[in-house]
C-alpha cells in the first residue's frame, strides 16, 4: 500500500469498505434501467439510424452528395475524422499516461475514458473509410499482393502511416481496455443471480480467479501497454497531422503540427470525457468516486492543453508573417479575415480565451459550468479542424479554383449519425459494464479514501 | 497419506499478509492467494516469481520492427521500386526516414498483441474458461489462501491461520 499525505484530499468520499465499492459499480448493471436511459438512448439510436441511413445513400450514389468539390476536396469528413480521433486521445492519456506518473485519480475515469477512446475511433473509422469514396475497395489500403502486377502501397505516404497508425491504435486500445474490464466482469460474474447474467459475465471474464499470480501479470501487463500505449497516441495525432504537414499546400506545410495536434486532441478529449463523466456521474449516483477534486483535475489539463494550443495558434500567426512567404501569409490572413473568418472567431473564442476563465477555482468546480464549457470546447475543437481544412482549400494558388464549400443535408446526416452511434455505444457501456475500474478502486480505498484518510489524521495529532 | 487442502478466508488484506509471513517462517508453503484486487508486495512471501512477461513483450517488439522492416523493403525497394515525388526508392537506408512512423506502429502492434496474447493463454484466461476462485467472495471483497500440507501439520497451520486473523477456514 502506498502512503499518501494527509493535505491530499481524499480521492474516494464516504465510508467505503470493499464489498460497498463493488456494490455502487454494480448497481447501475443489476437495477433497471431508468426511464433517462431509454429517453437517451432513443435518441441516440435516432441519430445513429439516421446516419446508417446517410451512409447508405452516399455509398449507393457516390461521394457526389457531399458538399465537397473540386477546390475543398477534403472537407467535413476528414473535419470530422480529426475531430473524432482526437476525442479518443484523452482515454489513453488517463488510462496510459496517467499511470506511468502514477496517478491515482485516473482509476475513477480512466474505464469511460477508453471506452469513449474506442467508440470515438469507430466514429472517426467511418469517415475514412468512407472518403476514398469506394469503400467496398479499402482493403487497397492494406499491403495485399494484388493482381496489378504487385504494385504495393506507398509507405512514404503519411495517408499509409494513418493507416497503420489509426489500427494499432484501435486495436491495442481494445486490449488494454478489455484486460482491464476482465477482472471487474469476474466480480459481476460471481455475484450475478440471474442465469442468463451468470452466463454472460462468465464468458466475458474469461474465468479469471484473482490469484497473485495473475495479479502480478495482470499488473505487468498493464503497465507495459501503458507504456507502448503512450508513445502511440502521440504517435497517432502527430501522423494525422502529417496528412496536413507533409503536403505542400500553403497553411498546412508547418513543422508545428504534430505537437499542436497532439495538445489539442488531448483537450478536446479531455472536454468529451467531461460532458461524459458529468452526466454519468449523476445518473448512475457516482459521486462519491467521481468527485469534485477529478472534475477539477480535468478542468486543469483542460487550462494546460489549451494553453498550448493557444500558442500553437499565435506561433503560427507568427511563423506565416515571419517567414515572408506571402503565399503562407496570405493562407493565415485569409482565415482571420476571408469568408470563414466566423469560423476563425468561434475557434479562438472556445479553444484560446474561454479555457482560460478555468483560473478561478470556484469555476473549475463548479460542475454547470464546466458542463457548459466542454461543450464549448467540444465545439471549437471541431471549428479548428474546420478551419486547417476548409478556408485553406477553398482559397489555394489558383484563383480561378476558388470557391466555396456548402455541407450538404447528407454531409450533416453522417455526422449526426456518428453522434448517435458514438452516445448508442456509450449508453450500452454504462448499462451492461462496469464503469468504474473497481478492482483498482478497492486497492487505493485505504490510502485515498475519505474514512481512512481522517482516521489517519486523527492518529497522528 | 495425500495432502489435505486448506482454504482461509481472511477479511482484510494485512491479516493475510502477516500470516502468508508466519507461515513462511515456520517454513511452510502457501500454494496460492486469491484476492479482489493485487496485493502489493506479496509475490516475494508467497514465492511467486517476477513474471518474464515485459521480457516476451520486448521479443514480440522486436520482431515487430523486424517484420515491418522486411515488409517495407520488400515492397518498396526490392520487389517493386517506384520513383515517388522524385524520391527514387533505389536502397533503404535512403528511403529510411519515411519508413520510421510504420516501423513503430509495427514494433507497438506486435509488442502489445504479443505479450496480451501470452498473457491470456499463460493464465489461461479465454472465453468458456471455468472461474479460477474457488470461493466466489474474493471476487468482491474476501482475501483466501491456499495452503497445501500433510495431514499432521494441519493443526498447527489452523492455529497460525487463526491467530493471524483468518475468519473462515475450510478443509478440501
Amino acid at each position: 500500500m502506498h502512503a499518501e499525505s494527509e493535505i491530499r484530499e481524499p480521492l474516494i468520499l464516504g465510508n467505503k469498505t470493499y464489498h460497498q465499492i463493488s456494490e455502487d459499480i454494480v448497481r447501475p448493471i443489476e437495477g433497471k434501467a431508468t426511464k433517462q436511459w431509454y429517453m437517451l438512448l432513443t435518441l441516440a439510436v435516432i441519430c445513429f439510424l439516421w446516419g446508417i441511413g446517410c451512409l447508405a445513400y452516399t455509398i449507393g450514389t457516390g461521394i457526389g452528395v457531399w458538399g465537397s468539390n473540386n477546390g475543398v476536396d477534403w472537407a467535413w469528413d476528414i473535419t470530422n475524422f480529426v475531430w473524432w480521433i482526437g476525442i479518443g486521445h484523452a482515454g489513453t492519456l488517463i488510462s496510459a499516461v496517467l499511470l506511468l506518473f502514477r496517478q491515482k485519480w485516473r482509476m475513477a475515469i480512466n474505464r469511460s475514458a477508453e471506452a469513449m477512446t474506442i467508440f470515438a475511433v469507430m466514429c472517426a473509422a467511418i469517415f475514412v473509410t468512407l472518403h476514398t469514396g469506394r469503400p467496398w475497395l479499402d482493403y487497397w489500403l492494406f499491403p495485399l499482393p494484388n493482381q496489378f502486377g504487385s504494385l504495393w502501397v506507398n509507405f512514404n505516404s503519411p495517408l499509409l502511416w494513418d493507416v497503420f497508425a489509426v489500427s494499432t491504435y484501435f486495436s491495442v486500445s481494445l486490449v488494454f481496455w478489455y484486460t482491464g474490464l476482465v477482472p471487474d466482469f469476474a466480480m459481476i460474474r460471481d455475484r450475478a443471480v440471474k442465469p442468463f447474467a451468470k452466463k454472460f459475465y462468465s464468458l466475458l471474464s474469461f474465468g479469471w480467479g484473482g490469484s497473485a499470480r495473475h495479479w502480478s501479470r495482470f499488473e505487468e501487463v498493464s503497465l507495459v501497454l501503458a507504456g507502448l500505449s503512450t508513445p502511440l497516441v502521440f504517435s497517432v495525432h502527430s501522423i494525422v497531422s502529417m496528412d496536413f504537414a507533409t503536403s505542400v499546400v500553403p497553411g498546412w506545410h508547418t513543422t508545428i503540427f504534430p505537437p499542436y495536434f497532439v495538445a489539442g486532441a488531448v483537450f478536446s478529449g479531455f472536454a468529451m470525457v467531461q460532458t461524459l463523466l458529468l452526466i454519468m456521474r449523476k445518473v448512475y449516483h457516482l459521486e462519491n468516486y467521481i468527485t469534485i477534486k477529478h472534475i477539477e483535475y480535468m478542468n486543469i489539463v483542460i487550462i494546460v492543453t489549451g494553453s498550448i494550443v493557444g500558442v500553437a495558434y499565435l506561433t503560427e500567426l507568427f511563423i506565416s508573417w515571419y517567414s515572408g512567404v506571402e503565399y503562407e501569409q496570405y493562407a493565415f490572413l485569409n482565415r482571420a479575415t476571408g469568408p470563414y473568418w466566423w469560423a476563425y472567431a468561434a475557434m479562438m473564442t472556445c479553444n484560446v480565451i474561454s479555457p482560460q476563465i478555468f483560473w478561478f477555482k470556484k469555476l473549475r468546480t463548479n460542475l454547470a459550468f464546466t458542463f457548459f464549457m466542454s461543450i464549448i470546447v467540444n465545439i471549437g475543437m471541431w471549428f479548428e479542424r474546420f478551419v486547417i481544412i476548409v478556408p485553406t482549400l477553398c482559397r489555394t494558388f489558383l484563383p480561378s479554383t476558388w470557391n466555396m464549400y456548402h455541407p450538404t443535408f447528407i454531409d450533416i446526416g453522417i455526422f449526426t449519425g456518428t453522434i448517435g452511434m458514438f452516445f448508442t455505444f456509450f449508453l450500452l457501456f454504462t448499462r451492461y459494464f462496469p464503469v468504474i475500474a473497481q478492482a483498482e478502486l478497492k486497492s487505493i480505498v485505504k490510502a485515498s479514501g475519505q474514512e481512512y484518510k481522517e482516521k489517519a489524521k486523527h492518529a497522528a495529532h | 497419506m495425500s495432502n489435505v487442502t486448506i482454504h482461509a478466508i481472511f477479511d482484510d488484506e494485512e491479516p493475510l499478509m502477516s500470516s502468508a509471513k508466519t507461515l513462511k517462517s515456520n517454513g511452510i508453503r502457501v500454494k496460492d492467494v486469491f484476492s479482489p484486487f493485487p496485493i502489493h508486495g506479496i509475490d516475494p512471501v508467497i514465492g511467486v516469481p517476477r513474471t518474464w512477461i515485459a521480457i516476451c513483450a520486448f521479443i514480440y517488439g522486436i520482431t515487430g520492427l523486424s517484420l515491418g522492416t522486411l515488409m517495407m523493403w520488400y515492397m518498396m525497394i526490392n520487389d517493386w521500386p517506384t520513383d515517388i515525388g522524385g524520391k527514387p526508392s533505389f536502397a533503404y537506408y535512403m528511403n529510411m526516414p519515411a519508413f520510421i512512423p510504420i516501423s513503430f506502429e509495427c514494433t507497438v502492434l506486435c509488442a502489445a498483441h504479443g505479450m496480451a496474447i501470452t498473457y491470456y493463454l499463460r493464465c489461461w484466461l479465454v472465453p468458456g474458461a471455468k472461474a479460477k476462485n474457488p470461493d466466489p467472495r474474493t471476487t468482491d471483497d474476501k482475501f483466501l489462501m491456499v495452503v497445501e500440507t500433510k495431514p499432521e501439520n494441519k493443526n498447527d497451520i489452523e492455529s497460525i491461520l487463526k491467530n493471524g486473523g483468518a475468519s473462515e477456514i475450510h478443509y478440501k
